[in-house]
């Protein structure tokens, strides 16, 4: 497992409170971690300040999963 | 710290328009916690409910309510529970502001009527009803406080309807100041510099906004709710008693400058390079 994706399912379980067994790399925040419309937002203000990197409004739409942060966060990382 | 050095002990205050712990209210509820005032905290709706009930909590508050400023029966509801709690009041802090996200993009000539108005109603008249409402409680005197912005003063990218309700909401604490001086009500707001809140996330360019603000204002660096906490607690305390109808800046003195900072020219052409490329 990369070091992103540990550091994004770290601050997943952390922001949202859920067991580390429950957090997958297919895990939608919304349907399977209990996240709220504003746990997205909140979710994607951590990823940004832990990864330095910025994530527009039309990206961060299209982030919905664990997956969908880490391969953001690789491309961001790798550009 | 002793009680002696407290300065907001005894003194029971109003929070509204805390979201989470990135938030300027919660920055200055904080700071005014650590000095010994007693507070209550406002949400709307239960998503914001889940986030300030545990905030509220460990500064032991005793009024958590739910209210929607835009209407009057729930702002009935609530002082009447901060009466029959309380009895009293000390100060208030308002910060709430709304306007459609969609109309913080492109043109401000733009904006629509409705979220003109819905905009007007949320992020000015919702201080002027509170402070209307809060005044008879402030049987000793008492301290508002609300925030603002320089996009209120200045043009400032995608700010749009926003800075024109700011600029109101500025005018309305100078009417106020004048209006509740007499009873020893001081009114005041805080202008304070970009802050990455929940808030602001619905602004445009944010990033670009802050790193701009940073290499720019004089301190060279960007203010944190702690600071903007600090400075609350000074204008919510007796410390302000001489002072009314201030609009304050908290903005590491953005502010005053007239021109970019000449000595980061080369950071700040490399940010805006990045932002033509955005």
């Amino acid at each position: 497992m990369s070091d992103v994706a540990d550091r994004v399912k770290k601050i997943v379980i952390e922001h949202l409170g859920v067991e580390e067994a429950k957090v997958a790399e297919n895990s939608s925040f919304i349907d399977d971690l209990g996240a709220d419309s504003l746990d997205t937002v909140e979710l994607v203000m951590a990823f940004e300040e832990e990864f330095g990197v910025e994530i527009p409004d039309d990206a961060a739409e299209k982030i919905l999963t664990v997956q969908d942060a880490i391969s953001f966060i690789e491309a961001a990382n790798a550009g | 710290m002793t009680a002696s050095t407290k300065l907001m002990a005894g003194k029971k205050g109003l929070i509204m328009g805390v979201a989470n712990d990135r938030s300027i209210a919660w920055g200055i509820a904080k700071a005014c916690a650590d000095h010994g005032a007693e507070l209550a905290f406002t949400y709307q709706g239960e998503a914001l409910e889940r986030r300030v009930r545990p905030l509220a909590d460990t500064v032991s508050a005793p009024i958590v309510a739910e209210c929607d400023v835009t209407s009057p029966d729930s702002m009935d509801a609530l002082f009447q529970t901060i009466s029959d709690t309380w009895g009293e009041l000390d100060f208030v802090v308002h910060a709430i502001a709304y306007s459609d996200k969609e109309e913080l993009k492109g043109k401000y000539v733009n904006t629509s009527r409705e979220n003109f108005l819905n905009s007007m109603d949320i992020s000015v008249f919702s201080f002027t009803d509170v402070a209307r409402r809060s005044a008879p409680l402030m049987k000793e005197g008492g301290s508002l406080l609300t925030l603002s912005y320089y996009g209120a003063e200045q043009v400032m990218p995608h700010y749009n309807v926003m800075g024109v309700a700011k600029a109101a909401l500025e005018a309305s604490v100078r009417y106020m100041a004048a209006d509740l001086g007499p009873d020893g009500i001081r009114v005041n707001a805080i202008s304070a510099g970009p802050i990455k809140t929940l808030a602001a996330s619905g602004i445009g360019d944010f990033r670009v906004i802050l790193k701009w603000n940073e290499l720019n204002s004089p301190l060279h660096r960007n203010v944190t709710i702690e600071d903007v906490g600090s400075s609350g607690l000074y204008l919510l305390s007796d410390l302000s008693r001489g002072v009314t109808g201030e609009v304050h800046h908290v903005d590491s003195g953005y502010h005053v400058v007239g021109m970019l900072a000449t000595d980061n020219a080369v950071p700040l052409a490399e940010l805006l390079l990045q932002y033509k490329k955005d």
